[in-house]
């Protein structure tokens, strides 16, 4: 259970500050490439979505470019999420101390999660983004080719059409929310955001956040030096 | 016999309106227009209707539009369906009447219908693409258009088609240019019976309201006319022989509305959805302000040190 959250990848480097290996160049160029296209899929949707917002075309060329872009941007966040999907999905599945994190959501949010029990890899909230970013896209691409008029026009009927356009908006203003969550996450928790663009961060921010998941990797290179090595004290 | 439409004049005309007489504007808020037009409409009475498609043909002439050669399919439509090229259509359905075991030939003239509440305009997102004048005129402009297709979803009718040429939306436009300057739709001038007439709205019904009682003398007793107030009566209206089933019409819908779905879209999710977000956001902002950032700490990155110096010192 707890050698999902642990990677080959992720070594850890003895220093001052201690170095650990938290994403794989391949994971943080797929991360990019879906986050731009969630960004660029926001704001043309969105410029789509209400009128006091659609000068946002303009970023895109126009109204008509925009609706020529936006399916397509989908299709590349699709296949770009599912690659981070197959990547991550183990390590988010959800666990017995996960529920007990999250009752103690509120110590968290006060900056004190010394009280929350200590995290893997991911904690409950990073989880949930993970699910429902992959819930949420599943419903959008499906909506969304339903509403898609220049291939699929003629697969469903215009009543079909109208739900469609209904659970896709009403799903997109959900994912934005969720984006929101997930962006400010990473800003608030500083030290974060090096995780994603270097593919590491510093010791202490694993210990401070993730630090179950440091124990696994400490506990790890310890078996990997062999069974010679004796027991540390901690 | 209706007064049929004067022909045009020879001498340049100055539009009789324009965008000044807009009281709505898709994605876009208009002011009210200083003065009132005096409402128009279109009376197609399918019970003089022989079928004969000159509508069709002068609509496609007016418009210049070219819709391509078709193919023989069995049915008397040609083309089967309305099209970016054909804005107009004769529907014939053969309709078995259980009263007297009689069948009747019905055929109606289908094309947009110049709602009171369009369907269309109220899905559009792009300003300005769709315009409604004071006197009910519901028209396409097509260098606004983005060819989303959401006019189509708008639309309790099912009229407005996209272009794979230019990729905009077109309908029928009641002939908004001819009527700007006195004259008549294309269609209704072409008409051989004057199943098709043109005027104000309410010399339209009152001309209807003749028609339905020679209907009823003729024992159609349940002649009407078709004027929806679902979505708020419509710029074109039919007199039917049986107005108590307009969907024997070739699927005419008998209650028309926009769908609750449309209206859910466009209204509650479209104003709850950006507040929500904006709420998400300013909540983020507050937490930041008040809560501030979660930072490592010295004595994190000294706990980290330790507990892999512990395992440095294991490996010694």
């Amino acid at each position: 259970m707890a050698a999902d959250d642990v990677k080959p990848n992720e070594q850890i480097h003895p220093g001052r500050p201690v170095i650990v290996d938290r994403y794989t160049v391949g994971a943080r160029i797929n991360h990019w490439i879906t986050a731009a296209s969630l960004i660029l899929l926001g704001l043309s949707g969105l410029a789509m979505f209400h009128p006091s917002l659609f000068f946002l075309s303009g970023l895109f060329g126009g109204g008509q470019f925009t609706r020529f872009i936006h399916p397509w941007i989908g299709v590349v966040l699709f296949f770009s999420f599912l690659g981070l999907f197959l990547r991550f999905w183990k390590a988010n599945l959800w666990q017995r101390d996960d529920g007990t994190w999250l009752a103690r959501f509120r110590d968290v949010l006060a900056n004190h999660e010394d009280n929350a029990p200590e995290v893997g890899k991911y904690n409950a909230g990073q989880k949930l983004v993970f699910w429902s970013m992959s819930v949420l896209i599943v419903i959008l691409i499906s909506s969304g080719l339903v509403a898609w008029d220049q291939y699929f026009f003629q697969y469903t009927t215009i009543d079909q059409k109208r739900l469609a356009i209904l659970i896709h908006s009403i799903a997109a203003v959900v994912i934005i929310g969720v984006w929101i969550v997930h962006f400010y996450s990473a800003i608030w928790v500083r030290g974060t955001i090096s995780a994603m663009t270097r593919g590491r961060v510093t010791g202490g921010w694993a210990w401070r956040h993730h630090r179950k998941w440091l124990r696994e990797l400490v506990t790890r290179s310890r078996k990997e030096t062999g069974p010679s090595g004796s027991k540390p004290a901690e | 016999m209706f007064p049929p439409l004067p022909n045009p004049s020879t001498t340049e005309t100055a539009p009789r309106f324009s965008e000044k007489d807009l009281i709505r504007r898709s994605a876009s808020n208009v002011l009210a227009p200083e003065r009132q037009l005096t409402e128009v409409a279109k009376l197609i009475d399918v019970s003089k209707c022989i079928g004969c498609k000159a509508c069709q043909t002068a609509c496609i002439e007016w418009n210049d539009t070219h819709p391509p050669v078709g193919a023989f399919d069995g049915a008397f439509e040609n083309p089967p369906d309305l099209t970016p090229d054909m804005f107009t259509l004769m529907r014939y359905s053969e309709w078995d009447n259980p009263e007297t075991n009689e069948l009747e030939w019905l055929i109606r003239k289908d094309g947009c219908m110049h709602c009171a509440d369009p369907g269309c305009l109220k899905a559009c997102p792009a300003p300005g693409a769709i315009v409604q004048y004071s006197n009910g005129i519901v028209d396409f402009v097509h260098e606004n258009c983005i060819g989303c297709g959401y006019c189509i979803k708008g639309c309790p009718f099912n009229i407005p088609r996209i272009s794979k040429v230019d990729h905009t939306a077109y309908k029928c436009t009641l002939c908004s240019d001819r009527v700007a300057v006195g004259q008549g739709p294309a269609c209704a001038k072409a008409c051989p019976t004057q199943a098709i007439v043109f005027g104000t709205k309410d010399e339209m019904k009152q001309h209807a309201d003749g028609r339905i009682k020679d209907l009823k003398s003729r024992g159609y007793l349940n002649a009407g006319l078709y004027d929806p107030p679902g979505v708020g009566g419509t710029h074109v209206m039919y007199v039917l022989h049986h107005a108590d089933q307009p969907e024997i019409y070739s699927g005419l819908p008998k209650e028309p509305r926009i769908s609750p779905l449309v209206e859910a879209w466009k209204g509650v999710t479209k104003y709850a959805g950006l507040t929500v977000l904006g709420v998400a956001a300013g909540i983020g902002l507050l937490h930041h302000l008040i809560m501030g950032p979660n930072r490592v700490t010295a004595a994190d990155e000294e706990h980290a040190e330790e507990l892999t110096e512990g395992d440095s010192h294991g490996r010694r």
